[in-house]
């Protein structure tokens, strides 16, 4: 049986088709001003880079926070509930998972059937979340594959006090202008937002395994933040922007019986 | 999907017409000679309704959250305030009330009608602030009545008299600031009328634990009203009776508020009141809030009964006392108040947690919301230690950011995925025909 799962987040969209718990094929797509339109593209390239026959595919649910504009679905479930059903389906000794998007950053405590227990989102602030480091590799000049790379060269811990991102963005300025290295900014950067993220998934409950998925799980200088913060190793699956699709993907297998 | 017959409260208009009756009565209250007070929904109403029965007060919160309800003119208040220079994360009450002051706006029509008088009482790091500035800017007298002597299972005779003489203390302003004789026999029968207008509601609310449930939490914030407007009022507690009487009808002939009862929910704090429709929201997956601390405990007053379970508290006419003097009618109504629940949890988090813990096994609740109200420090503070006194109990629970009077602060599209993201943890699922409907 085929299956797809859509994860229509606020930056990016993702596809995933699975068969038979196998990933066939995963496209991502920027989701722009259009995101019925961006969907409808990366399904396709999805289903022709993998040759899965459209056809054949038996049901499909979106995740995200743009589910409800994913086109052509069968159902649709929510991106704490996909994120948890991807995670388990990856490394079942997972029990709390850190998702960390462009718009959210999220904890959530599972159990081994990936049923959420509880979770906590951060509220209305960017600072916890992909787009605060993006915007402060943008201050600093640096792509945001570098401002990541940047930050393991630093060994210096430098506090940044704001709890806002605007205000954060104005520390940065000022280091900046105290000739501070950029990598010892980029760890502070990351510091500040891990420790957000750390605060808010100590409300839910650290439960070993750590998970790390969401498209900021790419940047290691956050990685490494988070894993000091933490005072653990977390890990980070293989493609780990694409959980939240995956676990769409496998609610649809789990619906289509 | 199980269905349950429902139908509309048949008191439901009288008590809009009582709560419309209460504003222009406060209104019109000097065309007939009468005297006008403000003060805090918690202010000891009881006391100035010695003076006469031509006085009319209106508290401030459940004006306040009229206010918020109509949200242009919120918007237009709450800008006033700004423009005095006042900072937004102050009691979103008190800026909607003091817009409507210097706008000159009644949110029932016509001008702000200006008090004869405040009076007030302090426990919220508000409340005290409020009238004084209401005082000071209308160029009217003041009294507030200081009642933070801690929790009432640590009361004693020190700590009750410390009321009760300021109680007294305010009979004797009353009586110089208005010129009026101060009659007793009016502050007795206000005193018999508040227990039992605070027991009845309390009453009421533990009907709701019955399946399905006879009210909705939307609608106890229509009913529970009174009791914040004018609970000494003889006619605010007979309406009490009339809607335990309907309320108990339904019970015995399982008439439910939401007929597809699935999962019952507790609230926290005060709602955003400009957008009560995430009540509504709920009941796409068949659930449905039965109260909350602040719906139950706001003016109803409770006890411990001797089985460990929470319910009405015993009036002191039902235990066959009767009120024959000023101090003993000040003193029942100190002792009284410092028992309301919601006045517990000033001095210690864990109290609010206990009492919560209790709802949630009384009334059967599967899932708790927790409203973090940014508008309103005194009901969130400690908040996040309730979150987690509730999770450590093993219950399902779910915060939400929000302001119960700046709809400025509150997402409905982020709160909306918030409790999609919980109905499922809570294994319940939108049922088709509303699917997609917000």
């Amino acid at each position: 049986m085929i299956t797809a799962g859509i994860d229509m987040g606020a930056k990016y969209i993702k596809v995933v088709l699975l068969k038979d718990g196998v990933v066939q094929g995963r496209a991502i797509a920027a989701t722009g001003f259009e995101p019925t339109a961006s969907a409808l593209e990366c399904f396709e390239r999805a289903t022709k880079e993998s040759s899965v026959d459209k056809s054949s595919i038996v049901h499909i649910t979106s995740t995200g926070a743009g589910r409800k504009a994913a086109p052509n679905v069968d159902s649709d479930i929510t991106d704490v509930s996909a994120t948890a059903k991807g995670v388990v389906h990856l490394m079942k000794g997972v029990r709390t998972v850190i998702d960390v998007g462009a718009e959210e950053g999220r904890g959530i405590k599972i159990e081994a059937d990936g049923k959420v227990v509880d979770f906590a989102v951060n509220e209305k602030c960017a600072a916890g979340a992909g787009a605060f480091a993006e915007a402060m590799s943008r201050a600093l000049e640096v792509s945001i594959g570098e401002f990541g790379q940047l930050s393991l060269k630093s060994e210096k811990t430098i506090p940044m006090n704001a709890q806002c991102a605007v205000f954060a963005e104005s520390e940065v300025v000022s280091l900046v202008h105290a000739k501070t290295p950029k990598h010892d900014i980029a760890r502070s950067v990351h510091d500040a937002i891990a420790s957000r993220i750390v605060s808010m998934v100590r409300r839910v409950g650290i439960e070993k395994e750590v998970a790390l998925v969401g498209g900021v799980s790419h940047n290691p200088g956050f990685e490494d933040s988070l894993n000091r913060g933490l005072e653990m190793q977390v890990i980070v699956p293989e493609y780990p922007e694409y959980v939240g699709a995956l676990g769409a993907a496998v609610v649809a297998c789990e619906r289509a019986k | 999907m199980a269905e349950y017959k429902t139908e509309p409260l048949k008191c439901w208009q009288k008590a809009k017409e009582l709560r419309l009756k209460y504003y222009k009565d406060y209104q019109n209250a000097r065309s007939k000679g009468g005297i006008r007070w403000t003060g805090g929904a918690w202010s000891f109403d009881a006391i100035p309704a010695g003076l006469g029965r031509d006085v009319y007060n209106i508290t401030g919160e459940p004006y306040a959250a009229s206010l918020a309800f109509a949200k242009r003119l919120s918007m237009g208040c709450l800008e006033a305030a700004e423009a005095k220079g006042w900072a937004r994360d102050l009691c979103s009450y008190m800026r909607n009330y003091w817009g409507s002051m210097y706008l000159r706006k009644y949110a029932f029509g016509g001008e702000y009608p200006d008090p004869d008088f405040c009076f007030q009482d302090h426990i919220c790091c508000s409340h005290g602030k409020w009238y004084q500035h209401v005082a000071e800017h209308k160029k009217v007298p003041y009294f507030c009545i200081d009642v933070s002597v801690g929790p009432y299972r640590d009361l004693d005779e020190n700590r009750l008299m410390f009321v009760v003489n300021q109680m007294h203390e305010s009979v004797e302003w009353l009586e110089k600031t208005t010129g009026r004789k101060y009659q007793d026999e009016l502050l007795i029968e206000a005193v018999e009328n508040e227990v039992r207008s605070t027991s009845v509601w309390a009453e009421i609310c533990c009907l709701n634990m019955a399946k399905p449930a006879p009210l909705d939490e939307k609608s106890m914030y229509s009913l529970y009203v009174h009791g914040t407007l004018a609970k000494h009022a003889k006619e605010v507690a007979d309406f009490y009776e009339e809607l335990r009487d309907e309320v108990k009808y339904r019970v015995d002939n399982h008439i439910a508020a939401v007929p597809g009862e699935k999962c019952r929910l507790m609230s926290d704090t005060q709602p955003p009141w400009g957008f009560l429709k995430i009540f509504r929201y709920l009941e796409n997956f068949g659930a449905i809030s039965v109260g909350s601390l602040y719906t139950f405990g706001l003016i109803g007053v409770w006890e411990t009964k001797p089985d460990g379970t929470w319910g009405p508290r015993t009036t002191p006419m039902q235990r066959g006392e009767r009120i024959t003097s000023r101090d003993q009618a000040l003193r029942i109504l100190a002792d009284w108040n410092l028992s309301k629940p919601e006045w517990q949890h000033f001095y210690d988090p864990n109290l609010k947690t206990e009492m919560m813990l209790q709802i949630v096994k009384q009334w059967r609740v599967d899932g708790v919301m927790l409203h973090l109200n940014r508008g309103c420090e005194g009901l969130s503070c400690g908040i996040m230690e309730n979150r987690l006194g509730i999770a450590k109990a093993g219950v399902p629970v779910m915060t939400f950011e929000g302001n119960m009077g700046d709809e400025r602060e509150f997402d409905e599209k982020r709160v909306t995925a918030r409790i999609d993201s919980f109905m499922e943890t809570l294994g319940v699922e939108m049922t088709e025909k509303t699917a997609g409907t917000a």
